[in-house]
């Protein structure tokens, strides 16, 4: 047993502690698991919403991204900013409306808003789509850290397998009170962590963060700014712009709006969570930093750098240390991406086919369906393939498809109707699954401008989602308009 | 005033577009221009938020 491993086994059993420990003594009724009672005030709303952007994609993605492809990483800093900015206008209105109508879940409020309990459904297999590959990642997280932090004593499959297991037991037992505990353990331990590297390192191997990047731009010139082609300023833009608006249509991210005490809480927040994205910054320095000190890493091994810099520089126990943070920003965020895909399945997929079914029996499979979902992504893991950045775009491109219906049907009057809604959300996510199960890439269509080829397939979706959902409301609107004039 | 909201604007065309002009790597505080500008912006933003919080009449009256 090397020193790096007690460290690691040490911070799964903490987060499993924990977990237990804050749900005893609180009856876990369906609301009580997947929103807490509606109690949180703002600074565990806060710890909440922050503590899912410090993911294993923060970690490991953020600092592989940065090492292995440069400036493109920026846009990791930028995205979350303008979702906060959409936060304080978006979030309110969706948090009162479905507090007077008593909703559990992002799918539930778009049943309501439209009045169709089958786009509810469309909305939680796209929900339950896009996770997984977002669970994946974090899987995916866990894997890299207990094989590079345990000096490869653990083969990664084995690693895997574990850390499932474990978010699969902690989530079935505590829901999102044991998350909210974790998450403030784990956000006080990554932001050491994360600081001190990010300004040890370039210090310690270039004297400093100005020189460091003088260095890179020496070697490498060009990686620190965005490419003409390719990663460009095309891809940036509409990259930050997909991001931003999907930053919400998470299924998680959304019930986590509904924890909030007020919308006063939620407009305040928008205020200190842009502030929060500038940890990022120290993530990058990390990944930068190894550009030059551990070279080498293509492809999806890019996600290692961080791991491999550590391993150069720190004696095992402070690599293990590392990787003791790094299973938590794996578990957090592992285990509300699980609780959610499994209450989605459980309350908006079987109780929409079993409509008699009462809270007792859908929060019984609930919890069941957690392994189940826990093993489809250790499936997916394990097939491999993806850079943690790449499975989390991906994620992104199904998820944002959700952002037109949602937003129009806040206004006082709706332009969308359900058709529409439906058919747009179809259309953007066909046209995602398209591309990438064919593997077209923009780049192969010369014919294509380049600014065009260079965007981001999520955004293009989107559009195509926009342009269907508006043809169709269209119609449907006046297919409605002559019925109800005539019952008049 | 409620119309102090669309200052929220600002921070979209600062980073969605503000880069077109920025994508440099001339050093700034240490950091490549285009880093700082991001960086930057996110400082602004979170102060911009706060001008509209203050300002916006719907954070005054006892809504819940």
């Amino acid at each position: 047993m090397n020193g790096a491993l007690p460290f690691i086994i040490a911070a799964a059993l903490l987060a499993l502690a924990l977990g237990f420990l804050a749900s005893r003594g609180k009856d876990m009724n369906l609301e009580q698991w997947t929103v807490g009672g509606r109690g949180f005030g703002a600074i565990f709303v806060f710890v909440l919403l922050a503590g899912e952007i410090y993911t294993t994609f923060t970690f490991l993605g953020g600092s592989g991204y940065a090492y292995g492809k440069g400036a493109p990483a920026y846009y990791i800093l930028a995205y979350g900013t303008l979702a906060y900015v959409l936060s304080y206008f978006m979030l309110p209105p969706i948090w009162r409306y479905a507090k007077e109508n008593r909703l559990f879940s992002q799918s539930d409020f778009f049943v309501h808003k439209y009045d169709s309990p089958a786009l509810g459904v469309l909305v939680a297999v796209v929900d339950i789509v896009a996770l997984i590959p977002y669970l994946v990642l974090q899987f995916k997280g866990l894997g890299i850290i207990v094989d590079v932090a345990g000096y490869g004593s653990i083969s990664p499959t084995v690693a895997i397998w574990i850390g499932a297991a474990i978010v699969a037991t902690y989530v079935m037992v505590s829901g999102v009170h044991g998350s909210a505990w974790t998450a403030v353990a784990k956000d006080g331990l990554i932001l050491g962590i994360v600081i001190f590297l990010g300004l040890y390192l370039p210090f310690h191997y270039y004297g400093g963060l100005g020189p460091m990047f003088a260095a890179i731009e020496h070697a490498k010139p060009g990686f620190t700014v965005l490419k003409p082609h390719g990663e460009s300023l095309w891809w940036f833009s509409s990259t930050v712009l997909l991001t931003a608006l999907g930053f919400y249509m998470w299924p998680h991210s959304f019930g986590s709006i509904y924890t909030a005490r007020s919308a006063t809480v939620i407009r305040k927040n928008a205020i200190v969570l842009p502030l929060y994205q500038l940890i990022l910054l120290f993530v990058f320095f990390v990944g930068f930093a190894a550009t030059l000190q551990v070279p080498g890493l293509t492809g999806t091994k890019i996600d290692l750098a961080l791991f491999t810099l550590s391993v150069k520089t720190f004696d095992p126990w402070f690599v293990g240390v590392i990787g003791a943070t790094g299973v938590l920003t794996a578990l957090v965020p592992g285990s509300m991406i699980l609780m959610t895909a499994a209450t989605l399945i459980a309350n908006n997929l079987y109780r929409a086919a079993n409509p008699a079914a009462d809270d007792r029996q859908v929060s019984r499979l609930a919890k069941l369906l957690v392994p189940v979902v826990a093993l489809v992504a250790v499936f997916f893991t394990l097939k491999g393939g993806q850079t943690i950045v790449a499975l989390l775009l991906m994620g992104y491109s199904f998820v944002t498809q959700l952002f037109p219906s949602l937003v129009l049907s806040l206004a006082k009057r709706n332009f969308a109707t359900r058709e529409g809604a439906a058919a747009g959300i179809i259309a953007g996510v066909a046209t995602v699954a398209a591309v990438s199960l064919s593997g077209v890439n923009f780049h192969s269509l010369s014919w294509l401008p380049a600014p065009v080829q260079d965007l981001n397939i999520g955004i293009v979706a989107l559009a195509v989602n926009f342009i269907v959902l508006v043809v169709v409301s269209l119609a449907t609107r006046r297919a409605a308009a002559p019925a109800g004039a005539a019952a008049e | 005033m409620r119309s102090i909201r669309w200052l929220a604007v600002v921070p979209f065309l600062a980073l969605l577009v503000g880069p077109f002009f920025v994508n440099r790597a001339t050093p700034v505080l240490g950091l490549p221009l285009l880093l700082a500008w991001i960086v930057i912006w996110i400082l602004l933003t979170s102060l911009i938020m706060a001008v509209i919080y203050v300002a916006d009449p719907a954070n005054r009256e006892g809504e819940p």
